[in-house]
Order: C-alpha cells, then sequence, then structure tokens
C-alpha cells in the first residue's frame, strides 16, 4: 500500500490561509490503515481546524479516492463543496489529483506519501516495491534489491555494509536508540541464495518507468 | 597501453596512491603533492567526490596530472551520472589519454555534504565494468557505432573486512568476469584479516591491491575501528603512547607493508592529505 505521513499542522495551516471553509477528504484505504487520513484522522483535523478558526463545510472519507469512479459517486454532487473554499486531501497524492480531475477547487494535501511498502505495525513501515514495471523477484527469492538495496544494485553488493546493515542507515535513528537499521537486502539474499552473485543482471529499462508515468489501456 | 596496465602485467610489485581533488579550482597543494609522488608510485588515484563530498572533476585533475607526467587513475563511481554520462565520461578519459579507469559504486549521497542530492546508480559497477568493455568493441550500450574506440585498464573495489568475506570475494568474480583486471581495496590493519582474504583471493584473474592506511591519530584509529576497520589492539596502544602519533602511524604502515608485500601482488597508501610522506614510508618499507 502507499504508506503516507500527516504534514505537520503548521504547514498545513499555512496553506490554509486565506481559506476560511474548508471540506476534508480523507481516504477509507491506505491513509486508513496508515492512521493519516481515516476517520478517526479526519475527526480530529475537523477539531483541530475549528479550533484555528476555520469553518468545517463537510467532511467524507471516500473508500478508495483514487479511483475516479468513487469520487464521481460520493464526492462530486456533495452541495456542501459548493459552500468551501478548499478542499483538504487527507489521501496521497494520487487520491488528489483524481479528485482534482473532477473538482474545481483549490486542493490543500495534508499528507505526504513516502512509498509503496508494508506495515510491520502502524508507525513501522518498510519500503518494499519500486512498482518498477518489470519484476525481478523471481531471481532474488523474492527480495527486491532495485528497492531494498540503497544503491539498487542488481549485480550484488557494494563494500559498505557491516554487521548485514546499510552504509546510509539514518543517523537520528541510531541516535534515538530506534533500533530500525535497514538491512543489507544483499546480506538478506545471499543467506537463501548465491544464484545472483554468480549471474550477470544487465541494466534496468527505464523506459518502463518513464515519467509522466503510463497510461494502461486494455 | 597504458604504463600503469604494463605494470599490471608484469610480474614486479605494484605501488599505487591516492589524492583527493580540492573543493574548488586552486590545485597548487594537490600539484605539490603529486610532484612529490612523481616516479615513486605505478600510478595516482584521483577520488570522484569521495565520502560523496562535491569536489572538482577528477576527470579534470586526472588530465592535469598526465600532463605533469603522472600516471593517472581515473575513479568513475555509479553514483552521480546515469548511462549516458558515464559512457560520455569514459570517452571523453580515452581522449585525454587516460586509460586507467577505477570502477565503484561511490559513497551514497545522504552520507555526503550534499544529501538532498538525488541518487543516480543508472548503472551498478559490475554493469559500468561490462560497458566500458562494450565501448572497447566499438559501439555504445545501445549498440550503436563509435567512430574512434577507446581503450581502457579496468579495475574495481573490494572490502577485505566484508562479513561474509565469501559474498565479497563472489563480487570479485563477477568483477573480474565482467572486465576487471585489478582490485584496490578498502583499508587492511589486521593480518588475520589479510591472510584469510588472500587465501580466498590468490586464484583471482586480476592484480589485488591492498590498501594500507595512514593513520594519523588515536582518535581516526578508534574510527577507522568502530567502522568495522579491525585496527588491533596493539596498534592503538601504540598511537596511544605515541608523543607523535602520526609518526607512530607511519611505523605502523612501513610494519604492514613489510608484513604483507611478499604475499600480494602491491600496496595502495591512503595517506588522507599527508601524501608527502609516501616516499619516505615507502623507502622505510623497502619498495
Amino acid at each position: 500500500m502507499i504508506i503516507s505521513e500527516q504534514k505537520p499542522r503548521e504547514e498545513i495551516l499555512e496553506m490554509l490561509k486565506g481559506k476560511e471553509k474548508v471540506f476534508i477528504v480523507g481516504c477509507a484505504a491506505c491513509a486508513t490503515k496508515c492512521q493519516t487520513g481515516g476517520e478517526d484522522e479526519v475527526k480530529e483535523m475537523k477539531r483541530e481546524l475549528k479550533k484555528e478558526g476555520k469553518k468545517i463545510t463537510g467532511t467524507i472519507v471516500l473508500d478508495t479516492p483514487c479511483d475516479e469512479r468513487i469520487v464521481k459517486k460520493d464526492l462530486s454532487s456533495l452541495s456542501s463543496l459548493k459552500n468551501s473554499n478548499s478542499l483538504l486531501i487527507m489521501a496521497c497524492g494520487v487520491g488528489l489529483q483524481t479528485i482534482g480531475k473532477l473538482i474545481d477547487r483549490p486542493l490543500i494535501p495534508a499528507l505526504n506519501p513516502l512509498f509503496a511498502g508494508t506495515t510491520e505495525r502502524i508507525g513501522r513501515y518498510y519500503e518494499y516495491c519500486s512498482l518498477c514495471g518489470d519484476c525481478l523477484l523471481d531471481e532474488f527469492e523474492g527480495l527486491c534489491p532495485l528497492t531494498r538495496c540503497a544503491k539498487g544494485l542488481l549485480n550484488g553488493p557494494c563494500g559498505g555494509a557491516r554487521d548485514g546493515k546499510c552504509e546510509v542507515n539514518p543517523a537520528p535513528a541510531r541516535r534515538s536508540g530506534v533500533n530500525d537499521e535497514i538491512d543489507c537486502v544483499w546480506a538478506l539474499i545471499y543467506e537463501k541464495t548465491k544464484e545472483p552473485l554468480k549471474t550477470y543482471y544487465e541494466p534496468r529499462d527505464y523506459k518502463k518507468i518513464l515519467m509522466p508515468g503510463r497510461r494502461v489501456v486494455r | 597501453m597504458s604504463r600503469f596496465s604494463e605494470r599490471l602485467k608484469s610480474k614486479k610489485f605494484i605501488i599505487t596512491c591516492e589524492i583527493f581533488p580540492p573543493k574548488g579550482t586552486d590545485l597548487t597543494n594537490l600539484l605539490k603533492k603529486a610532484k612529490a609522488l612523481k616516479g615513486i608510485v605505478d600510478g595516482v588515484n584521483v577520488t570522484d567526490s569521495q565520502r560523496a563530498i562535491m569536489r572538482i572533476s577528477p576527470l579534470a585533475v586526472c588530465h592535469i596530472l598526465k600532463e605533469k607526467g603522472l600516471e593517472p587513475i581515473f575513479q568513475l563511481t555509479c553514483r552521480d551520472r546515469n548511462r549516458v554520462a558515464l559512457q560520455s565520461d569514459l570517452l571523453g578519459a580515452s581522449a585525454l589519454g587516460i586509460e586507467n579507469i577505477l570502477i565503484l559504486s561511490g559513497d551514497h549521497p545522504t552520507i555526503g555534504d550534499h544529501p538532498e542530492a538525488k541518487p543516480v546508480y543508472d548503472l551498478d559497477p559490475v554493469q559500468l565494468l561490462k560497458t566500458a568493455r562494450t565501448l572497447e568493441k566499438g559501439e555504445d550500450l545501445a549498440g550503436r557505432r563509435l567512430k574512434g574506440t577507446p581503450k581502457f585498464c579496468l579495475g574495481a573495489v573490494a572490502n577485505p573486512s566484508f562479513e561474509p568475506l565469501e559474498l565479497q570475494v563472489l563480487m570479485m568474480e563477477k568483477k573480474v568476469r565482467a572486465g576487471a583486471e585489478f582490485f584496490q581495496t578498502q583499508p587492511i590493519f589486521d593480518l588475520r584479516t589479510f591472510k584469510d582474504f588472500q587465501k580466498k583471493v590468490s586464484k583471482l584473474e586480476a592484480k589485488v591491491i591492498i590498501s594500507i592506511f595512514l593513520l594519523k591519530s588515536l582518535k581516526m584509529a578508534q574510527l577507522m575501528d568502530e567502522i568495522g576497520l579491525k585496527i588491533p589492539k596493539e596498534y592503538l596502544k601504540r598511537l596511544e603512547k605515541a608523543e607523535d602519533p602520526l609518526k607512530e602511524g607511519m611505523n605502523i604502515a612501513v610494519d604492514l607493508i613489510k608484513e604483507i608485500k611478499n604475499e600480494c601482488d602491491g600496496v595502495h597508501l591512503m595517506a588522507l592529505g599527508k601524501e608527502e610522506y609516501i616516499p619516505e614510508i615507502l623507502k622505510r618499507a623497502n619498495l
């Protein structure tokens, strides 16, 4: 799923300056799972914005704000939108832009979308997939070096890891004493198989993930 | 064929060292150091914004060193250039007569002085080695013909302190298959580490040049130990007791070279700004 975090309140308030009538949109999918844009977070946001003197014209948590059909069905026709001079979107950038295609109002992002990741528990997420358009997981025992190696090295590790941990481990995490150091994915792969160390992998075909994105039609 | 390449092909002991390009355009200091190294070493590595700290282009510095009669080894990392820029710089190096290339992934930007930079790593070092060999065949990665064909002497890096060591050795074998003719290692301080490593790489079809690091202080040694480079307690004690730690660091370097020189293909001296001491270290180590 899309892992996200909430932007700092001050940043949100700054973006909402001069916009007094705010409609809040949450996401019942990824942002609910991350506890960044579900029912509870939307309620909390409503409370806080009211305290700041904003008028909340309405709130909704869409099943999937990234689906135009859902936005059309559940959001577009809401009359309270007409009374709003901005929509605060508590969903990822895909959700926000999907809403933007259908609703002509200023949209304010309340979240920072981070990556496609897995949830160990709330607040502990790991990026596992780069959506690269050419999955090679069968080659690497289900461990993605493109995503989970900081340098995306396909042919094996650099010399920087120690004790099985990556050289780019964030210093703040070390200082805080939280043991969330990034594993060297090549150490993990090597534990399972040596084959990828003996095979040559060609450079990736990045035209498969060329910005500005694919449009798959079928 | 480059002088360094000829040396690799001979049975002779290889001596290399490295100098760091400055942050800025003033090369006075660098050229002073380079002068002291002329005729003393077989090759001088010019680092590519090492530790991800932005510095003047190593290709420019290599060119200037070559003009001064030194034998440069151009360090080329995968960190900052995509495959277009990498091939372009390889061709540029060749046109400037710079054939010796050391290929490495490059320290990640997040540990350097521009942590906001976008890391590239479009190719990995194995792919880049192959790419350089492809250029030598007269075509680029896209299969297009080149007008004028480059010639390279290619090297790669390895870390003898890496655990598990076999993983590094497998990588080295892969790099040899991709075109590496020589390796320069991370520094070694511990003879046990050296011997274990040497045993595993002796059959490799490439020259393995072992790095010797000039410890300048106890603090530096402790830092190196912390990052996993295993500094023997004896050396830490010697540095602690020494009145002049830099001098003691030189003694340690000399001792280490004497210990290993008959069991390896060559040494690479990392003096971190104290390159002027390299001639003395080599002399005292009877090289």
